[in-house]
């Protein structure tokens, strides 16, 4: 299984950010979507960054001012991407070994999607599913 | 009128579709604790069980008998099957809507995905799919017409479908007629005069998506010898690093497997089953008449994505095997469905864009 197929399952749909917008809003976006990170868009739409819940809470014990302030002030801008070609397996480890919570994934550098750790313990969870119900279906057929 | 589910207001499903997912879907809703569901399954064939009729290999009778559990399934009260019935010519989703609460959609990946190279539409390049299910007698396909008078074919792909593909190829018309092949496909197979079958990898070793059994399996055949190149079975740096890592034991015996093929000596069985790694098809060349006679391959190294994935990257090595067949099996697609919206970049058809109520969560 690889990334696409999850992306196929979920739907490709990002929730973005601009950099200039504030952690206030970004709250915001959170809260009303469900999620806990954002990807970060300049104006050419290029991917940029990343916001996670993390990183504002890493800033906001040194910065009361934290709400008001500027998402590039905060979001991490050195940010690991997947392909839709990567494997289930190689996501899996590299964001568990990297304790790396969400992967923007990148098609020829367009944002195409974006997969969490959620969505690749899902994926791995009905695929062990899948399996154990197969070898039990191949099991029970030998008996027939 | 309150929510469906109930005996008085069942929850009416229609399954497109009568395949495995179909029938998992249908067991799912039937299963479930306090929910009244009538399920009816339509099927643009008069028979049931997709994939498992046509596309399940006919020397695996075995795995057929999954359709025992299908048969438990469909014998439910709530259950109803009607074959011959197509979804867009004799109902439309205007007629469904009308009838029933809920429309799963378990069509299947019907075709194949497109290699995207120049000449992958000569005569002679076909998708798996066709040979798999005019082999396996489906009514769609069993007028096709593939021509065996050549020595040589190559089999893009190392998935299952591959392994498949392959080994029908190989097998002596003695133990073809010993399994469930539809009888015309059994007749033609019987004339073939391939001698070499050449299964072609785009990246290494560990990373085939062959299973262990199915490998094996090539290396039992009565009539074909399997092969691998030693030098394409070796281990690269990049994939010994991450086998390491995740200590994997199917690899592991994946790749014992091969290196014994690798090792193995020349026989005297009448064809040669040769599978091969890192190399991609670049181009089908074909001859006056618009038929394939070769296939250019590139030679690939691999390279680590950020995420960890080992991918295939091209070098500046060619090869050209004459090849008068080809048969691609790099992964299937989904088909749109008349008035169903399609995700056309993953060819499929996303749930949340059906009518199932939710908003992105």
């Amino acid at each position: 299984m690889n990334i696409q197929t999850i992306l196929a399952t979920k739907g490709a749909h990002v929730i973005t950010i601009r950099p200039e917008q504030a952690i206030r809003e970004a709250l915001v976006l959170f809260i009303r979507h469900n999620i806990g990170a954002l990807v970060v868009l300049d104006d050419a739409g290029q991917l940029i960054g990343l916001l996670a819940e993390r990183d504002i809470i890493r800033a906001a014990p040194m910065n009361e001012a934290i709400f008001s302030q500027p998402v590039s002030a905060v979001m991490t801008r050195d940010i690991i991407t997947a392909v839709p070609q990567d494997d289930l397996m190689s996501v899996a480890n590299t964001m568990t070994e990297m304790r790396i919570r969400h992967l923007p994934v990148v098609d020829r550098g367009r944002l195409v999607g974006i997969v969490s750790i959620g969505d690749v313990v899902k994926a791995q969870r009905d695929h062990y599913h899948g399996e154990v119900d197969t070898l039990q279906t191949q099991l029970l057929a030998g008996d027939i | 009128m309150g929510q469906p589910g109930t005996d008085t207001n069942p929850l009416r499903v229609a399954i497109i579709g009568a395949g495995p997912s179909g029938f998992y879907v249908a067991e799912h809703l039937l299963n479930q604790q306090g929910l009244v569901v009538e399920i009816d399954m339509l099927d643009r064939l008069p028979t049931p069980y997709g994939l498992v009729r046509g596309g399940v290999a006919p020397d695996h009778q075995k795995i057929k008998a999954v359709t025992a559990t299908y048969d438990k399934i469909a014998a439910h009260s709530g259950f109803h099957f009607y074959g011959y019935v197509e979804f867009g010519k004799d109902l439309t989703l205007h007629d469904l809507r009308e009838m029933y609460h809920q429309i799963v959609y378990t069509t299947g990946a019907q075709t194949d995905q497109h290699l995207g190279i120049p000449g992958e539409d000569l005569h002679g390049s076909w998708p798996a799919t066709a040979f798999v299910a005019w082999y396996n007698g489906h009514p769609d396909f069993c007028d096709y017409q593939f021509d065996f008078s050549h020595e040589r074919v190559a089999v893009v792909g190392v998935g299952n479908v591959a392994v498949d593909v392959a080994r029908i190829l190989c097998r002596t018309p003695e133990e073809l007629a010993t399994t469930d092949i539809a009888d015309y496909a059994l007749e033609a197979l019987r004339h073939s005069r391939i001698k070499e079958v050449h299964m072609l990898g785009r990246r290494g070793p560990a990373q085939a998506v062959f299973t262990n059994p199915e490998l094996k399996e090539l290396g039992e055949l009565a009539g074909a010898e399997v092969s691998v190149l030693p030098e394409e079975v070796a281990l690269d740096d990049l994939s010994r690093i991450a086998l390491e890592k995740s200590q994997d034991r199917a690899t592991y015996r994946k790749l014992e497997l091969l290196q014994k093929y690798a090792a193995q000596k020349a026989t005297t069985k009448p064809r040669q089953l040769i599978i091969r790694f890192l190399v991609s098809p670049v181009e089908l060349l074909g001859n006056a008449d618009g038929q394939v006679a070769a296939v250019r391959l590139v030679k690939n190294v691999l390279y680590a994505t950020e995420a960890g994935t080992l991918r295939p990257s091209p070098t500046d090595q060619f090869e050209t095997l004459p090849v008068g067949l080809v048969f691609r099996s790099v992964g299937y697609r989904g088909v749109p469905l008349p008035g169903v919206p399609f995700d056309e970049r993953w060819d499929v058809i996303l749930s949340k864009c059906v009518n199932c109520g939710r908003k992105q969560g």
